[in-house]
C-alpha cells in the first residue's frame, strides 16, 4: 500500500522509501534518473535539463538542473538516508526529441544529448544502468515503486510499460 | 533568480500592457478567419520556477495540442500555441469542414494537423507583431512545429535556451475564447526574457 506519491518537479530531485511512490511528470527532452537501493528500498528521483553544468551562466548554481551535478548530489543524498554505494542501481527514462527542428542549434537536439551525459557520468560513478526508456518523439511521465522497483513509463499515445 | 533580480512589479505591468495588445491582435485575427466573435480576458502576468512551471499550467502530463516557435532577433525567445485537445479539435473542424478530425489516436489528418498549424502561425504572428510594433524589437519568428503531447514535455523543450541563465520564467498568459462558451479555447503562452 503506497501512502503518497512524491512529486519531482523540472530540474529538481528527491527521495523516497517503501512508503512512497516517486513520480516526474512531462519529461520531454529532459531525462528522470531514478537510483535505487534494491536491499534497503529506498529511491531518488531526478528530473534533468541539460547535460553539463559547463553550460552554467548564473553565479549560483541548482545542481537539480545538469546531468553531471545532479548524479553525485542524488547519490549523496541517498547515502546520508541509508543508503549502501555497492548495491545501487539506476533506471532512465525521457530524452525525446519533441519538435524536429532543422535549425543547427545544438540546443534543440539536447535529447540524445541529455541521455549520452546521464549514462557518461553513471558509468562514472559505477552506477549500473540496468533499465532505460530514451529517445522517439513522445513525451513521458514516470514513476518509481521502492518495493517491486519497477518504473512505470506512460505516453500519450503508446499506452504504459514497466521496466 | 539572477538575471530577473531587478524585476519589479513595474515592469510586471509593462509586460502585462504587451501581453494585452498582443493578445487583441490575435484575437482580431482569429475573429476573422473563423467570422465568429472572440472574447478576449486580461492576461496575468507571472514569475514562475521551473519545478513550478508546469502544474501551473494546468498539469504536466494532460494532453495538448501545441504549436512551438523559436523567436530570434533583438529578444530571443520561445512562443507557444498550446490548446486543449477538445479546442483544437473544434477549431480544426470548423476551418477545414472535416467532421472526422480527432486528435484522440494517431495518425492525425494531415490536412486538419496543417489547417492547425496554420491558426496556430497566424495567432502567434499577430501577437510577434503587436509586440514588435510596441517595442520597436525587430523578431525572426522560425517556421513552426506542431505536437501533441504532454503540456510539461512540450514547455520544458521551449525552456532549454533560458535555462542556462535561470530557474525562473515570465509567463505572460492570455486567454482567448469563443464568446457564449464557457470552456477556454486556446492560451498563447510565450515566454521572454
Amino acid at each position: 500500500m503506497n501512502a503518497t506519491v512524491i512529486k519531482v518537479g523540472m530540474a529538481d530531485f528527491k527521495i523516497a522509501t517503501t512508503l512512497n511512490t516517486i513520480r516526474t511528470s512531462g519529461l520531454g527532452s529532459c531525462v528522470g534518473i531514478v537510483i535505487y537501493d534494491d536491499r534497503k528500498l529506498i529511491a531518488g528521483m531526478a528530473h534533468i535539463m541539460l547535460p553539463t553544468s559547463g553550460l552554467n551562466k548564473q553565479e549560483k548554481i541548482n545542481v537539480a538542473k545538469y546531468a553531471d551535478t545532479a548524479i553525485p548530489a542524488l547519490i549523496q543524498r541517498l547515502l546520508q538516508n541509508g543508503a549502501s554505494r555497492f548495491t545501487l542501481k539506476a533506471k532512465i527514462a525521457g530524452g525525446a526529441q519533441m519538435f524536429s527542428f532543422s535549425t543547427g542549434n545544438d540546443l534543440m537536439r539536447i535529447g540524445p544529448r541529455n541521455v549520452d551525459a546521464v549514462k557518461e557520468k553513471l558509468e562514472e560513478m559505477r552506477i549500473p544502468l540496468v533499465a532505460e526508456d530514451v529517445g522517439g518523439k513522445s513525451g513521458r511521465t514516470i514513476e518509481f515503486d521502492p518495493n517491486s522497483q519497477l518504473l512505470q513509463i506512460r505516453t500519450v499515445n503508446k499506452g504504459t510499460i514497466h521496466i | 533568480m539572477d538575471l530577473l533580480k531587478g524585476l519589479k512589479p513595474y515592469h510586471l505591468d509593462v509586460l502585462k500592457e504587451i501581453g494585452n495588445i498582443g493578445a487583441a491582435h490575435a484575437a482580431t485575427a482569429l475573429s476573422q478567419l473563423l467570422n465568429k466573435k472572440i472574447d478576449m480576458n486580461v492576461p496575468s502576468v507571472r514569475l514562475v520556477s521551473f519545478h513550478d512551471l508546469p502544474e501551473q499550467l494546468g498539469e504536466a502530463d494532460a494532453k495538448v495540442a501545441a504549436i512551438f516557435l523559436r523567436v530570434e532577433g533583438d529578444a530571443p525567445g520561445s512562443m507557444f500555441f498550446i490548446a486543449q485537445i477538445e479546442g483544437s479539435e473544434r477549431l480544426v473542424k470548423h476551418v477545414t469542414k472535416r467532421a472526422e478530425f480527432q486528435l484522440d489516436t494517431p495518425p492525425y489528418d494531415e490536412m486538419g494537423i496543417s489547417a492547425f498549424l496554420e491558426v496556430g502561425n497566424i495567432l502567434a504572428g499577430s501577437y510577434l507583431s503587436s509586440l514588435a510594433d510596441f517595442t520597436k524589437l525587430s523578431f525572426y519568428p522560425s517556421v513552426p512545429e506542431v505536437s501533441v503531447d504532454m503540456a510539461g514535455a512540450i514547455l520544458s523543450y521551449g525552456l532549454l535556451p533560458l535555462s542556462q541563465v535561470g530557474d525562473y520564467a515570465i509567463v505572460i498568459d492570455t486567454m482567448i475564447r469563443e464568446r457564449l462558451r464557457t470552456n477556454k479555447l486556446k492560451r498563447p503562452i510565450s515566454s521572454f526574457t
